[in-house]
């Protein structure tokens, strides 16, 4: 950002909901099927045809609205018109000025708050495939149309321009993203376009206090494309504003392959949707019982999961802050390994290394991870521990446990990882001194460079069947003891 | 009086993708011009103080399971397409010059 401008920034997230069908007819609500092949009159718009709405999608809309702290209120469906072919009906059924979740807020990781000013439901869109040289809407010959998705149920999640600058532009959509996930809504998919992004960006001089002219750019279909658009958007705004030009207010497509961002609609495209009340739908007046309904199944979410791992690994207040161990954490929550953790943590083993084993080598494996009982999982981390495994071991038998599962001192046998006796291991010291008599007067001298070429000795003696944990904890006994 | 004109009439019925002759435009600018002047009757009268009306009907929260039902085939579908190309509805370019 350029020195003397503070970016300003509200998100639309358009999240589709994980339903078996539609959001106003019984058409299956699946990505990847035939184009064409998920349709009936409804959502196709056929004369006659009523919709009647899904009880599950309001269940989730209203889920969504608790995670985010909103409040819930009675709602009206309005038809937003327009005509656009990938509608085929040319209105979108969408809640207007009665939303059924208002006011509520998003607490991301680093601490700040950005309020959310409203998450509705709506039908989403066909799919438009434009034909033509340059595969854009701009110069197509003519356009494709697909209504499998036309239909299928959305939350639409309005934030408050509260963000302030890319990074955390970032950080509000994955924590969102995580936060439906943890709330079944969505399988937070953005690759198939289950959430889809658009940012209203604008500048301002630093200190002031009013907003400046935004653009809403559209097609931000990763994190990457969110980031590197509202940086470009950022700098065309202040470099207009710097050369003394004004900034138009519109709507702005993303080009992921330039990083640039362009006018997508002329002003005389500047709709007027003429929404009204939607005629064929009742309103929508949440009760007790559709509350309730809505909470249940309801997973943690990732502030309370978070809380849960800072707690299981007992960690100090300055380690909070300097975010040493933040990245094991989201690396745990996103892969859901959270609750692994925390159980084994439970079941007696050490928080720290049961975190960086989960976030480290259980991670190479999720799937197979998340099936790994805590309990076993606990067993390996305590023959850690406590010195019975090396830390190469270990990994080396939590390999072979996720995979295949079973006893962790069992597969650490099989391995021959069979760890050394005592005695076994001061032998194996006895001999390296008395190979080395020179490095070892050196060593009780206090040469701390000279340690590791003993240890390194007598794990080369030993195989790698002695745990250098262990070595070096007696190599330092018998120094305090000569 | 409104008066939608039969230009306006074969703007909005282009819009529409509806083929309409001279004859229905003639009709049809009638017609609408006479909705908009009831509806400017409406108007003029004062419903300050009268809640809006979302519904007619005094009834809430009307659901359906979420349980998938047949739809069309994608052959049915398609059928009453004028033009259809790979399995999808052909449409005319969509930022073409509206003549």
């Amino acid at each position: 950002m350029p020195d003397g401008y503070e970016t300003v920034v509200g998100l639309e997230v358009h999240c589709e909901l994980s339903t078996r069908t539609k959001l106003f007819c019984g058409c299956e609500n699946s990505f990847g099927a035939a184009p064409n092949s998920q349709v009936c009159p409804v959502c196709l718009g056929l004369p006659g045809s009523l919709p009647v709405l899904n009880r599950r999608a309001v269940e989730l809309a209203i889920r969504i609205g608790q995670a985010l702290g909103c409040e819930i209120r009675p709602s009206v469906f309005h038809r937003k018109n327009y005509f656009y072919p990938d509608m085929p009906k040319d209105y979108q059924i969408s809640q207007y000025d009665l939303p059924v979740n208002v006011n509520g807020h998003l607490d991301l990781p680093d601490g700040s708050v950005v309020g959310i000013e409203r998450a509705h439901i709506e039908e989403d869109t066909g799919k438009s495939t434009h034909i033509g040289a340059t595969g854009r809407i701009k110069g197509a010959s003519h356009s494709l149309v697909d209504y499998n998705r036309a239909g299928v149920p959305l939350v639409e999640i309005v934030s408050a321009p509260d963000i302030r600058s890319a990074a955390q532009a970032r950080s509000y959509v994955s924590e969102l993203r995580r936060v439906l996930v943890a709330a079944g809504a969505s399988d937070g998919r953005m690759e198939e376009g289950s959430l889809r992004v658009d940012a209203n960006v604008s500048v301002r001089p630093d200190g002031s206090t009013t907003f400046g002219t935004r653009c809403e750019v559209k097609n931000l279909n990763s994190f990457r494309s969110l980031v590197r658009s509202i940086e470009y958007e950022s700098k065309r705004q202040v470099a207009l504003l710097e050369a003394g030009e004004a900034i138009l207010q519109e709507t702005r497509h993303f080009d992921e392959s330039s990083g640039e961002t362009h006018s997508l609609r002329s002003k005389e495209e500047a709709y007027d949707y003429r929404y009204f009340p939607e005629p064929d739908l009742v309103p929508l007046e949440p009760d007790e019982a559709l509350l309730r309904a809505a909470a249940v199944g309801a997973g943690l979410m990732p502030g309370e999961r978070r809380r849960l791992l800072w707690e299981a690994i007992g960690a100090s207040l300055e380690e909070h802050a300097s975010g040493a161990l933040a990245d094991q954490i989201e690396t745990v929550i996103d892969l859901e390994l959270d609750r692994l953790v925390v159980d084994a943590v439970a079941a007696g083993a050490d928080g720290r290394l049961a975190l960086a084993r989960a976030a480290n080598e259980a991670a190479a494996n999720p799937e197979s991870a998340r099936s790994l009982g805590a309990g076993s999982f606990a067993a390996l981390l305590q023959l850690e521990s406590s010195g019975s495994l090396s830390a190469t071991q270990s990994k080396a038998v939590l390999t072979v446990l996720t995979e295949e599962g079973g006893d962790p001192s069992e597969i650490a046998a099989r391995l021959g990882f069979e760890g050394l006796g005592d005695a076994e291991i001061e032998e194996l010291i006895d001999g390296v001194v008395a190979a080395h008599p020179e490095e070892w007067s050196r060593y009780l001298e206090g040469d701390g460079k000279v340690a590791g070429f003993l240890l390194g000795r007598i794990m080369r003696e030993s195989k790698g069947r002695a745990n250098g944990k262990v070595v070096s904890t007696k190599l330092a006994e018998r120094r305090s003891r000569a | 009086m409104s008066r939608i004109s039969v230009e306006e009439v074969r703007h909005v019925a282009l819009l529409a993708r509806l083929e309409l002759s001279d004859d229905e435009l003639a009709v049809l600018s009638g017609e609408l011009s006479a909705l908009l002047d009831h509806v400017e009757q409406i108007r003029r009268l004062d419903t300050s103080g009268v809640p809006p009306t979302a519904h007619p009907l005094p009834m809430r929260n009307v659901l359906r399971e979420d349980e998938p039902r047949p739809g069309l085939s994608a052959a049915e579908a398609l059928a009453a397409a004028p033009a259809v190309e790979d399995g999808r509805y052909s449409v005319p370019s969509i930022l073409g010059d509206e003549p």
